[in-house]
């Protein structure tokens, strides 16, 4: 089943044209990585998909539904929610009062709730802050609940943003380089945990530059250069195909 | 259920700190009670300005936008407590309600285009909107009476009881405030809050997690708006005369040094800050004619050594933390 589908979208800046006529799917429950060199339009892309830019043309599908001019509020509460390449935390919360306000979408209440502060409310709040503390173990950061945002280390606080996107309850989560500025042991880490949330039944699609990363645990590769797909498939197809050497070694001179 | 660890603790000894400045706060309250005379005035003042503040602090403090407006919310809803009972004869309570009203109708149809705009523009749309109130309070004069202001305005009370007594006026303001910093506390730790706080880090982020932003801004701006307005109402009743000067510039520039005086983004920050700044140009009285000079000085030491405000005067003393 496709979870996400691309249907011919063009996002121009001006005269840029920063994604050209792309097309390509994400299966549900599967691992599906976008890779290309700097530049190549796949952050550009991502926002396209989040709903932080409206695409030129095209149509993006989510579940078989249009979410092509949707605002990201909305986008996020069908269930497609991202996170960022340069981390975005609130860096006046804890870390569990990060992945707390994960939980928005899956709780509710306001200005009347929170004055009355009722039963319902502190058993909500209750629950959110077990469910918070339960991603936060899952991401490898249990222990870590009463630490400021800002006081954990770089892949500390890339795994805070996974787990954070995780409360959402996403039915497709879009990971930003999720490994960019990681050890390997860090890396090796992420990928464990990449994996266990597609066994929670959540599709991934993640931008990525660690080629080894991406070999080992996408089921689908798509490849972008200049603002245009030039390759999809296995990880083993894409490294065979000859576009993407070009793409990747610079284009072979035979003469 | 108060849940402790989402928003980011401050050291322990911060604690310490604010349990004294609470402590010493009381102990001022409680000479005034004692005392009496002019520094129940003060006092009573200095609530009054807690509760404009501690709207503003939802506002810039929680949410992490800015305005240089609030000053107009006051103004119209301490107009709207002047008019109805000095000029109609209305109850101040029945009097509250209607100026409250106003000013979030105000609020939510003046938020609703400004609020797109961040940072120094957001500022200068808030302080477009303060300076347009005052001309209207200026200008208007069948109703507002123009520079000459309105005076005459009863004191706060229910039918009969109307409190003439500066003790019960200081106390009812206690009372008012205390209601007014309990709302702000649960508030800005519920689902609610934690959403404006996370508007505060990165609107970006907040949108990708399913926070309708704009519309908690809003929010946030009527909720400040509601604590502007009701301070303004208890202000015209306390002093007994509105002007367009009580609302004027100056609302704003004692309001932005009480909230960074006594800490932005803290709960207790806007009542350290109100009691700092309305006490500070008194105890400098003996200078005489460097008294402003004096107090100035004492406003920079304070934003030099705590640049926090006061309840984070903690961090002069030695860190103790885990």
């Amino acid at each position: 089943m496709k979870i996400l589908e691309l249907i011919n979208v063009t996002k121009k800046f001006g005269g840029l044209t920063a994604v050209n006529n792309v097309s390509f799917s994400v299966e549900a429950g599967e691992i599906s990585a976008i890779i290309g060199p700097n530049g190549a339009g796949k952050t550009t892309l991502f926002n396209l998909i989040s709903g932080f830019l409206p695409p030129s043309e095209g149509q993006i599908l989510f579940n078989g539904e249009t979410i092509t001019h949707l605002p990201v509020a909305v986008v996020a509460a069908k269930g497609l929610v991202r996170t960022f390449q340069l981390v975005q935390l609130f860096p006046e919360l804890t870390a569990l009062g990060n992945v707390r306000v994960g939980s928005h979408l899956q709780s509710s209440g306001g200005i009347g709730a929170a004055l009355m502060r009722g039963r319902r409310a502190r058993e909500q709040t209750a629950a959110v802050d077990a469910n918070a503390r339960e991603l936060l173990a899952f991401v490898g950061l249990g222990g870590r609940e009463e630490f400021g945002a800002t006081e954990l280390t770089y892949g500390q606080q890339r795994l805070l943003e996974v787990a954070r996107a995780l409360a959402t309850q996403p039915k497709l989560l879009l990971l930003d380089e999720p490994a960019a500025g990681l050890n390997r042991e860090e890396t090796d880490h992420l990928a464990q945990v990449i994996g266990q949330i597609v066994q929670r039944g959540i599709s991934v699609l993640m931008i990525e530059h660690d080629m080894s990363l991406v070999m080992n645990i996408a089921r689908k590769v798509i490849v972008i250069d200049f603002g245009k797909k030039i390759a999809e498939g296995t990880p083993l197809d894409v490294q065979k195909d000859n576009d993407v050497l070009d793409a990747y070694l610079g284009g072979v001179d035979y003469a | 259920m108060i849940l402790r660890g989402t928003i980011l603790p401050l050291p322990d000894s911060s604690r310490l700190v604010r349990y004294a400045l609470a402590g010493l706060a009381l102990a001022l309250f409680t000479y005034a009670f004692v005392a009496g005379g002019y520094l129940l005035t003060v006092l009573s003042f200095a609530a009054i300005y807690a509760i404009f503040v501690t709207g503003l602090n939802f506002f810039m403090g929680y949410a992490g936008q800015v305005s240089f407006g609030q000053n107009a919310f006051a103004a119209l809803s301490g107009y709207a407590s002047a008019v109805l009972t000095s000029t109609y004869g209305w109850q101040p309570i029945a009097a509250l309600p209607i100026g409250v009203g106003a000013a979030v109708i105000v609020a939510v149809l003046v938020g609703y285009p400004a609020l797109r705009l961040r940072g120094h523009y957001l500022a200068m749309a808030t302080l477009a909107l303060g300076m347009i109130v005052y001309e209207i309070a200026v200008e208007w004069r069948s109703v507002t009476q123009g520079y000459m202001g309105i005076s005459g305005i009863p004191p706060f009370g229910i039918g009969r009881w109307e409190l003439v007594d500066a003790r019960l006026q200081l106390l009812f303001l206690i009372l008012v405030l205390a209601i007014a910093l309990l709302a702000a506390y649960r508030l800005k730790e519920s689902r609610f809050g934690m959403a404006l706080a996370a508007i505060a880090g990165s609107e970006d982020a907040a949108q990708a997690l399913g926070i309708q932003v704009s519309h908690y801004k809003l929010a946030a701006f009527v909720i400040a708006a509601v604590y502007a307005a009701v301070a303004g109402s208890l202000m015209a009743h306390f002093v007994g005369f509105v002007s367009p000067e009580v609302f004027g510039l100056h609302m704003v520039i004692a309001g932005f040094m009480m909230l960074y005086v006594g800490g932005i983004g803290s709960i207790f920050g806007p009542l350290f800050g109100a009691l700092i700044v309305s006490l500070l140009p008194e105890t400098f009285r003996a200078f005489k004619d460097y008294q402003d000079l004096a107090y100035g000085a004492a406003l920079i030491v304070i934003l030099i050594f705590a640049p926090k405000g006061a309840s984070s005067l903690a961090r002069l003393l030695p860190k103790s933390r885990k």
